[in-house]
C-alpha cells in the first residue's frame, strides 16, 4: 500500500503586475506524488514550471500570490497553516526547495558549517556545536562529499561542488520531499553527473523519500525520475512514466518537445529535429480552448473553441481533444 | 571535407595570460584547418580555453604564439584597415542574447547598420525589403519588431534576430559561441536549423564553440575536443562520437545522459 | 533616453530637488534685472536689521544684503556648475581611457587616480589658491574642478572595463566600427545616467568647496559669492554684533542649493540604479 506524500489539487497562483493585473502562472494544477517516487517537470521557459516549484513551498512573496487550491503533505493541507507554522514545521523538515542558481545565493563571508549550524539552531536547538559538527561530518561522508568542505567558504568551491553542498545542506533535516529547480543547468556535464548521483544517493539512503525535479533537459529526466509531467502555459498537459513520455508521447506538445532532444548517439545525425513555431501564449490573455492550439500542427476548429478536459488512459493523463488512437495514427503518418 | 578549399589554418596557436607566477596558458599549441562550407565544433568544458581560441580566430585577442593563415595568406591584423578587411568576412553569434544587443538601439537601427556595413546604397524601400526578408528568414515579423527595443523581445527572438543579422551580412565565416545554451530545447532546434540553412545557401563556414557533445554531433562535419587548452582529439563527427579514441573524449560522451543507452553514474 | 526622462518626471524626490533648484535659479537671474542697483553700493548704515526697505538688512558696509545674496547665489551656482563640468569631463575622459584601453594605460591612469584620491583635495585647493595671485571666479571653479575628478574617473573606469567585455561591444568591433564610435554608441549610453548623476554631485560639492575656501578668504576677488558674504560677516564680526542676517541667509542658501542637488541625485539614483529599479 503506497501513501501519497504530496497531493496538489486545483492549485492556482498568480503574479500581480504593476498595473494590478493577475497573471496566472500556475493555473489549476492537480497532481499526486507517491512516497518513494520521483517526478520530473518539463516545459519551455515561461510555462510556469519554476513558479509551480516555488508555490509548492507554501510561501508566497509579492509579486507571487496564492489564488486557490490545496497542497497536502501526508494529508496535511499546508495552505491552512500560518507562516510561522510553515517555517518551523514544514520548510526544511517536510519539503526542501532548491531554487535556480541556489549555489550563488550562499553568503560568501560564512563557512559552510555556519549554514548548517543556523538550520540546527532553528530546528534542533538542543544540539551542541560539537554534535552539529559530528552530524554534518557524518552526513557529508555518507554522501561522498569531503568533510573539508564544511570548513571552506563558498567561493573556494567549484560550481558543481557548491551545488552539491547546497543540496546536502538543504536536506540535512531529512525532508520528505526535495524540490530541485534546474539544479544542473549552469554546470558542466561532469558536475551535472555528480549532482545527479548525489540526489540518487539521498534517495537510496532514504534521507529524502521523494524528489520533484524541474528541468528542460529531457534526457536527464529520463534517467532520474519515474514519472514526467509536461507543463504548458500554466497547465499540466501530460503525465506518464518517463519511458512512455520519451518514446510514446500523446500530447502534440510533448511530441514536439521529445522531438527536439539532442543526444550524442547513433542515428542522431541527419535526424530531423522538431521545432515549434511561435512562442508560448502571453499568460495575461490566455487563448480560449486548448492553450497549445495556435502552435499545434494538428489543431482544428474545436481546439480553438472548446476548453479541454484532462483525459485518463491506462494510468496516463493528457489534455487534448483527440483520443489516443487518432493521435497515434497522425504521428505514424508523419513518420512515414 | 578536406577536398574543399582551406579557409583558415592555424599552427601552434598559444595564448598566455598574465606574467610571472600568475601565468596561465589558456590555449596551448593548437592546430586547426577550417574549410569552406565546413561546420566545425570545438567542444570542451568551461575553462578548456575554447572561448579564448574563438576570440583569437575572431581577431579580438592577439595570440601569444603560432600563426594563422587566412585564404592561404598569413593573417595580418596590425592596422585598423587590415582588421576591418578581415572582419568583413568573419561574424559571430554569442551565448547571451541579452548582452549581444545594445539596449539603446532599436531593432531597426541594428539591421540598418548591417546594410551600411556592406557599403550598400539603397533606397528606403529597398532597405525595408531587405530587412523584411532577413526577418522572415528567421520567422520574425519585421513590421512588428522594427520599433522595439531589445529588452522587449524574448531570448529566443533576440537570438534569431542575431541570425537575421548574419543573414544580411553573409560572412564567409561564422563563429557561434554557445549560441543555444541560454534558450530552451524548442528554440534550439529552430536556431540550429536556421544556421544549417545559412550554410547551405551561402557556403558559409560555421565554427560552433560548445560544451554540448550532442549538439556538436548533430550539427558538425568535424569535431575538435579541447581539454585544458589543448586539442586532444579531432576528426569527422561520426568517428569522434561513435568511436572515440581518447579517454577524455570517452569520458565526456559518457557523462551526457542519453535516451537509448544506460547512463552509468559510476 | 526620452523614456528615462519620462520616468524621472514621476519621481517625487527628483521633482522636489529640481523644483527648488529652478525656482532659486529663476529668482537670482530675474531679481537683478528688476532691481538694477549695484550690490556693492553702500546705501545704509552698518548692520541694519531687516526691514521693508532692506529685506535682509545691511552688512558692515551698509550694503543691501538681499541684493548681495542674489548675486552671491548666482556666482556660487556658476562656480559649482563650471567645477562640475570640469570634474566630470576629466573624470569621464580618464575613466573611459583607462577602462577601455586597459593594460599599461589602465595601470598608469589608475595609479594617478589613486594618488589624487589619497591626497586631500581641500589642501591642494588651499595651496593652489594661495599661490595664484589673480583669482577670478572662473579660476577658482577650474581649480575646484581639477581637484575633484578622481571619484568620477574611478567609477567610470569600473563600468567601462566591464562593458568592454560585453558581447555587443565585440560585435561592434568585428563590424569594423572605429574605437571612438564604439565608445560613443556602445559604452557612453550605458554610463550616461551615471555620468549625469556624478555631474550633479560634483556641482553640489563644487558649491560647498567654493564656500569653504571663500570663507577662509582664499576665494575669488572682485565678485560676490555665498562664501564671500560669510567671509565678510566673519571678518567684520557680524556674530558679535548680533547681526544674524549677515550670515544665516547665506548659510541657508548654500544648504538649500546643495540639498536640492542631492535630492535630484537621489531621485535619479532610484530610477537609474537597476538594483533599486527592479
Amino acid at each position: 500500500m503506497t501513501t501519497n506524500i504530496l497531493e496538489v489539487s486545483g492549485l492556482k497562483t498568480y503574479y500581480k503586475t504593476r498595473l494590478k493585473e493577475k497573471v496566472f502562472a500556475v493555473d489549476g494544477v492537480d497532481f499526486v506524488l507517491e512516497e518513494g517516487k520521483t517526478l520530473g517537470i518539463a516545459g519551455e521557459s515561461g510555462c510556469g514550471k519554476s513558479t509551480l516549484a516555488l508555490s509548492l513551498m507554501g510561501f508566497y512573496f509579492p509579486p507571487l500570490h496564492y489564488g486557490s487550491g490545496s497542497i497536502q503533505i501526508h494529508g496535511r493541507d499546508i495552505m491552512k497553516l500560518s507562516k510561522e507554522q510553515l517555517r518551523t514545521q514544514i520548510s526544511g523538515r517536510e519539503i526542501a526547495y532548491i531554487p535556480q542558481a541556489a549555489m550563488n545565493a550562499l553568503n560568501p563571508t560564512l563557512r559552510i558549517i555556519r549554514f548548517i549550524e543556523d538550520i540546527m539552531k532553528e530546528h534542533r536547538p538542543e544540539l551542541t556545536k560539537k554534535q552539529v559538527w559530528d552530524m554534518a561530518v557524518e552526513r557529508f561522508e555518507t554522501l561522498n562529499l569531503s568533510p573539508k568542505v564544511l570548513r571552506s567558504y563558498p567561493n573556494e568551491l567549484s560550481g558543481g561542488m557548491k551545488q552539491r553542498t547546497v543540496i546536502a545542506i538543504s536536506t540535512i533535516l531529512n525532508p520528505k520531499v526535495l524540490i530541485a529547480d534546474e539544479p544542473t543547468s549552469a554546470l558542466d556535464v561532469t558536475s551535472q553527473k555528480a549532482v545527479i548521483k548525489l540526489m540518487k544517493d539521498l534517495l537510496d539512503k532514504q534521507f529524502i523519500r521523494s524528489l520533484v525535479f524541474i528541468t528542460h533537459e529531457l534526457p536527464l529526466l529520463y534517467h532520474v525520475t519515474d514519472d514526467i509531467m509536461v507543463m504548458y502555459a500554466g497547465e499540466i498537459v501530460e503525465r506518464g512514466t518517463a519511458e512512455q513520455m520519451i518514446f510514446d508521447p500523446l500530447h502534440p506538445y510533448t511530441k514536439k518537445l521529445m522531438g527536439s532532444i539532442i543526444v550524442p548517439e547513433e542515428g542522431m545525425k541527419g535526424h530531423k529535429l522538431a521545432a515549434i513555431p511561435g512562442t508560448p501564449p502571453n499568460l495575461k490573455h490566455v487563448p480560449a480552448g486548448c492553450r497549445f492550439a495556435e502552435r499545434c500542427s494538428y489543431a482544428q476548429d474545436q481546439c480553438r473553441e472548446n476548453n479541454v478536459a484532462v483525459k485518463e488512459v491506462d494510468g496516463r493523463q493528457y489534455r487534448c481533444h483527440f483520443d489516443t488512437g487518432t493521435l497515434k495514427e497522425w504521428y505514424a503518418n508523419e513518420q512515414s | 571535407m578536406s577536398s574543399r578549399d582551406l579557409l583558415i589554418r592555424g599552427r601552434g596557436i598559444t595564448k598566455v595570460f598574465g606574467y610571472g607566477a600568475a601565468k596561465t596558458t589558456a590555449v596551448d599549441t593548437v592546430d586547426f584547418d577550417f574549410h569552406k562550407g565546413e561546420i566545425i565544433s570545438i567542444v570542451g568544458e568551461s575553462g578548456s580555453g575554447k572561448t579564448t581560441l574563438a576570440k583569437i580566430i575572431m581577431g579580438l585577442l592577439k595570440e601569444s604564439g603560432g600563426s594563422i593563415d587566412y585564404k592561404g595568406q598569413p593573417r595580418v591584423l596590425r592596422r585598423h584597415a587590415d582588421r576591418k578587411k578581415y572582419w568583413k568576412d568573419i561574424q559571430a553569434i554569442f551565448q547571451d542574447p541579452f548582452s549581444s544587443f545594445n539596449l539603446f538601439q532599436r531593432v531597426e537601427k541594428l539591421l540598418l547598420s548591417c546594410i551600411r556595413l556592406q557599403g550598400l546604397k539603397l533606397t528606403k524601400e529597398e532597405q525595408f525589403n531587405k530587412m523584411k526578408e532577413a526577418c522572415s528568414f528567421v520567422n520574425l515579423k519585421f513590421e512588428e519588431l522594427y520599433n522595439k527595443y531589445p529588452f522587449e523581445l524574448s531570448g529566443g527572438q533576440m537570438q534569431r534576430l542575431m541570425i537575421a543579422r548574419i543573414f544580411m551580412l553573409h560572412p564567409k565565416v561564422l563563429i557561434a559561441d554557445e549560441p543555444t545554451s541560454m534558450v530552451d530545447a524548442c528554440s534550439r532546434s529552430t536556431i540550429l536549423d536556421m544556421l544549417l540553412k545559412l550554410r547551405d545557401e551561402n557556403e558559409m563556414t560555421i565554427i560552433f564553440i560548445t560544451h554540448d557533445v550532442g549538439l556538436a554531433y548533430y550539427v558538425s562535419d568535424t569535431i575538435y575536443i579541447m581539454e585544458k587548452g589543448q586539442i586532444v582529439e579531432r576528426g569527422p563527427a561520426e568517428d569522434i562520437i561513435l568511436n572515440p579514441q581518447q579517454a577524455y573524449t570517452r569520458q565526456l560522451i559518457s557523462d551526457v545522459p542519453k535516451i537509448h543507452t544506460a547512463w552509468d553514474l559510476g | 533616453m526620452k523614456n528615462s526622462f519620462n520616468i524621472l518626471i514621476k519621481s517625487p524626490k527628483f521633482m522636489l530637488g529640481a523644483g527648488i533648484f529652478i525656482v532659486m535659479l529663476a529668482l537670482v537671474l530675474i531679481f537683478p534685472m528688476i532691481n538694477r542697483k549695484d550690490p556693492l553700493e553702500m546705501i545704509a548704515l552698518a548692520f541694519q536689521p531687516p526691514s521693508s526697505q532692506l529685506w535682509l538688512g545691511s552688512d558692515n558696509f551698509g550694503r543691501d544684503l538681499f541684493l548681495e545674496l542674489m548675486y552671491g547665489i548666482q556666482t556660487s551656482i556658476r562656480v559649482g556648475l563650471i567645477a562640475g563640468v570640469f570634474a566630470t569631463a576629466i573624470g569621464l575622459i580618464i575613466g573611459l581611457a583607462s577602462g577601455y584601453i586597459g593594460g599599461i594605460v589602465d595601470n598608469l591612469l589608475t595609479s594617478i587616480t589613486n594618488i589624487f584620491i589619497v591626497i586631500p583635495s581641500f589642501i591642494i585647493l588651499i595651496l593652489i589658491s594661495v599661490s595664484i595671485n589673480s583669482r577670478s571666479s572662473l579660476v577658482t571653479a577650474i581649480i575646484i574642478g581639477i581637484t575633484s575628478w578622481p571619484w568620477t574617473a574611478r567609477a567610470v573606469r569600473a563600468q567601462t572595463s566591464s562593458l568592454r567585455n560585453r558581447d555587443h561591444v565585440h560585435i561592434a568591433k568585428i563590424s569594423g566600427h572605429s574605437t571612438p564610435r564604439i565608445i560613443v554608441f556602445e559604452i557612453l549610453p550605458y554610463i550616461a545616467s551615471y555620468v549625469v548623476m556624478a555631474f550633479v554631485l560634483q556641482t553640489a560639492s563644487g558649491i560647498l568647496s567654493e564656500a569653504s575656501i571663500s570663507m577662509l578668504g582664499l576665494g575669488p576677488y572682485n565678485t560676490i559669492s555665498l562664501g564671500i558674504i560669510m567671509n565678510w560677516a566673519l571678518v567684520f564680526e557680524a556674530p558679535v554684533a548680533g547681526a544674524w542676517w549677515a550670515f544665516i541667509p547665506a548659510a541657508l542658501s548654500i544648504a538649500l542649493i546643495t540639498f536640492s542637488l542631492y535630492m535630484m541625485n537621489t531621485g535619479m539614483d532610484e530610477i537609474f540604479n537597476p538594483k533599486i529599479r527592479s
